[in-house]
């Protein structure tokens, strides 16, 4: 019987941790569709900001409901891992808690405590489905909010919410097992809330409650792996790109654009023209400017929008959303994550993308969107994952004018203005001084 | 200034909205009798001055945007300046963001520091019993000083010294709500969508009950100003520029 019982979790763990690393490569080499952007300084700074926004949520607590609610099941849940350990190894090895004996009183504590988190967590994610279901938080109903952004929101909590209570469930059980000194089961003593449960099941056969017993445990890590495995298609894999998001976190302010060398460069070349016995030296010509598809954004914007957890604080924020523009930063990443994994797709097929004839820009995003963008960084500030909406929105917005001019007339009016009289509006430059007249 | 050959201490850029606008030269004028009256030697470009590019940049037009920072980091670096004062946070933002790769490094400063720095030297001293004192008025924080830039107290201390009563919109600091003229929406029609911005911004203002909105930034003040209208309280509902306030409380 035990025999079977770890043969069978072998087979299992091996399957889930191949089909979870396989996903993960996916996704690295789509993140690494974009181009390459060199972020290597500040370490120190960096590491600062994965304690501060990573680990202590630090952007979450511009809201506090949320962000204790938030802090409850993220801690929890990475805590409770530390018994995930525990039970993969008795798993493999076919015995039952074996921490119990190597840490003596100190694992009832322990377990105690992720008891206590347990019950916080399933307190925390109920809170969460009341907000998305009952009281309709607006930024979760936006128009990108579609049916799968909307249940896998809820998938996520309503796992969690059985998970934790398979985990009460196993140590309940195993309690009252433990009180009818049934062997195998390790006489660990009582654990804080579980102990309060037993008498619960002390009517029940014992055939029944290992059975309980065994279920739980078996569906518990069968749900941790099935979690695990669910993580990389959902916008839960926050939990794990939040971190290295936050490392690379643009440090600069954040008023600063992104240079484009090759256009510095042309334009020193209009003003400087090089002697014309140098032209071994010339450049090649410069592909597209801006960007009009995913290759065309730099990998950290890729993995942005790997890491957006579709939490709409940016949108919630965002001047365009509010006055009811179809601009949504929350959509600018999900569509730049939907179009990544399309083109993902067709690698897997056919080892690499030839193109489809669709593209980012157009297909997903409209110039309607990206015009209405004041670049008010708004979106960028709330952002608790260290996302840059804006940034993706600014390059596309280069292609757009430059490569397919597709401005809309009055830009184009202005462009004009300042070209002609050095200034956004049509006035002569001798007037530039006129102001003085009268002071 | 180039006639003259004498150095400034520093150059006051006036921006395109202060130099042509009718409302913002308002506050260029009030910004440079401010310096005069407290005795700085400042010097301006005159028709040297051209766009920073801002506009074009922001709009995607990056070719219009290097020609312009050409030109303006040729001239300034001809004069040799070394500092910069401005009241657009635009201008403030690319000259000090935005110039420097290019080979343009000033000191720059947003007039609003200038302010407050006077102050604190004592250079600038309020009237007795100024007209903003005890004024209930709130204070609209631009994207380019704010979050841009992270200036958000320099511009309420000095609202702190002419003893106004300060009552802060429900978005404000980091969470300031746009005025809608960013990122070139100035020179184009909104999207479609249910409230213009400036309008859903001046209902914030309104709700304070304050009868003046401070601004610091000439796009804010030309969308706020029509906000105001927007909504019907150009009566009882002034937009002033944190220079215009000084300039009329100082001694
Ligand atoms: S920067 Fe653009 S997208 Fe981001 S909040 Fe401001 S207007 Fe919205
Ligand atoms: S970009 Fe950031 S703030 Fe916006 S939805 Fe994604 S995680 Fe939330």
């Amino acid at each position: 019987m035990h025999i079977i019982q770890q043969v069978l979790f072998i087979l299992l763990f091996i399957i889930a941790v191949y089909l979870f690393t396989r996903k993960v490569r996916q996704i690295r080499r789509n993140i690494f569709l974009g181009k390459s952007k060199n972020i290597q300084d500040h370490k120190r700074e960096r590491w600062r900001n994965v304690l501060l926004l990573a680990f202590g949520q630090k952007k979450m607590f511009r809201n506090w409901i949320p962000a204790i609610l938030h802090f409850f099941v993220y801690a929890g849940f990475i805590i409770i891992n530390i018994e995930i350990l525990e039970i993969i190894l008795d798993g493999l090895t076919g015995t039952h808690r074996m921490f119990s004996p190597l840490l003596g009183p100190l694992y009832n504590v322990l377990i105690g405590c992720f008891e206590i988190l347990a019950i916080l967590v399933i307190f925390g994610c109920a809170v969460f489905l009341i907000r998305r279901n009952i009281l309709r938080v607006k930024r979760f109903q936006q128009r990108e909010m579609t049916r799968w952004p909307k249940s896998d929101a809820n998938y996520i909590l309503i796992m969690e919410i059985i998970l934790m209570l398979l985990f009460l469930t196993m140590n309940t059980t195993d309690r009252e097992l433990q009180l009818r000194h049934i062997v195998h089961y390790t006489q660990t003593g009582p654990f804080w809330i579980s102990a309060l449960l037993a008498p619960l099941f002390g009517q029940a056969h014992t055939g029944t409650l290992i059975g309980l017993e065994r279920g739980a445990w078996w569906l518990h890590i069968t749900g941790v792996l099935f979690f695990l495995n669910y993580l990389p298609y959902s916008k839960h894999f926050h939990i794990i790109l939040a971190f290295p998001n936050s490392y690379y976190a643009d440090l600069e302010p954040k008023g600063k654009m992104d240079n484009m060398p090759e256009i510095e460069h042309e334009v020193h070349l209009m003003f400087e023209p090089p002697p014309p016995d140098n032209t071994a030296t010339e450049p090649p010509p410069p592909g597209r400017f801006g960007a009009k598809d995913v290759p065309d954004l730099n990998w950290k914007n890729l993995m942005d929008a790997y890491t957006c957890t579709e939490c709409g604080r940016c949108t919630a924020a965002c001047p365009a959303s509010q006055t009811g523009k179809l601009l949504s930063p929350r959509k600018i990443m999900m569509d730049t994550r939907d179009r990544m994994e399309e083109i993902g797709e067709q690698i897997n097929k056919n080892g690499k993308f030839e193109g489809d004839g669709k593209s980012l820009l157009y297909d997903y995003i409209t110039p309607e969107e990206l015009w209405a963008c004041t670049t008010c960084n708004a979106c960028v500030e709330e952002c608790p994952v260290s996302i840059n909406p804006l940034d993706i929105i600014l390059q596309l917005r280069r292609t757009m004018v430059m490569d397919d001019a597709k401005a809309p007339a009055e830009w184009n009016a202005m462009f004009g203005n300042i070209e002609n009289n050095r200034a956004p509006w049509k006035f002569s430059p001798e007037e530039r001084d006129k102001w003085r007249e009268d002071v | 200034m180039a006639a003259a050959g004498e150095s400034p201490e520093v150059l006051f850029w006036v921006g395109c909205a202060g130099s042509f606008d009718q409302r913002a030269q308002k506050i260029t004028k009030a910004f440079a009798l401010i310096l005069e009256k407290v005795g700085i030697r400042f010097a301006i470009l005159g028709n040297e001055e051209s766009c920073n590019g801002d506009p074009a940049r922001r709009a995607g037009n990056e070719f219009l945007f290097q020609m312009m920072a050409y030109g303006n980091i040729q001239t300034l670096n001809n004069y040799g300046i070394k500092k910069i004062v401005t009241t657009c946070p635009h201008c403030f933002n690319i000259f000090k963001n935005e110039y420097p790769v290019l080979g343009g490094h000033y000191e720059v400063i947003h007039h609003t520091q200038l302010l407050q720095q006077l102050i604190d030297e004592g250079r600038i001293k309020m009237k007795e019993g100024n007209a903003f004192k005890g004024k209930r008025i709130t204070y609209h924080d631009s994207c380019y000083l704010g979050r841009a830039n992270n200036i958000y107290e320099a511009p309420r201390k000095v609202l702190q010294a002419l003893d106004t009563e300060l009552v802060e919109m429900k978005h404000c600091r980091s969470r300031g709500m746009c005025c809608g003229a960013g990122g070139a929406q100035m020179w184009k029609e909104e999207e479609k969508g249910h409230i213009r911005i400036n309008a859903a911004r001046v209902k914030e203002a309104e709700a304070t009950g304050a009868s003046l909105i401070v601004s610091n930034c000439p796009y804010c003040m030309t969308m706020l100003s029509d906000g105001v209208k927007a909504n019907g309280r150009e009566e009882d509902l002034q937009v002033l520029d944190i220079a215009e306030l000084v300039a009329q409380s100082m001694e």
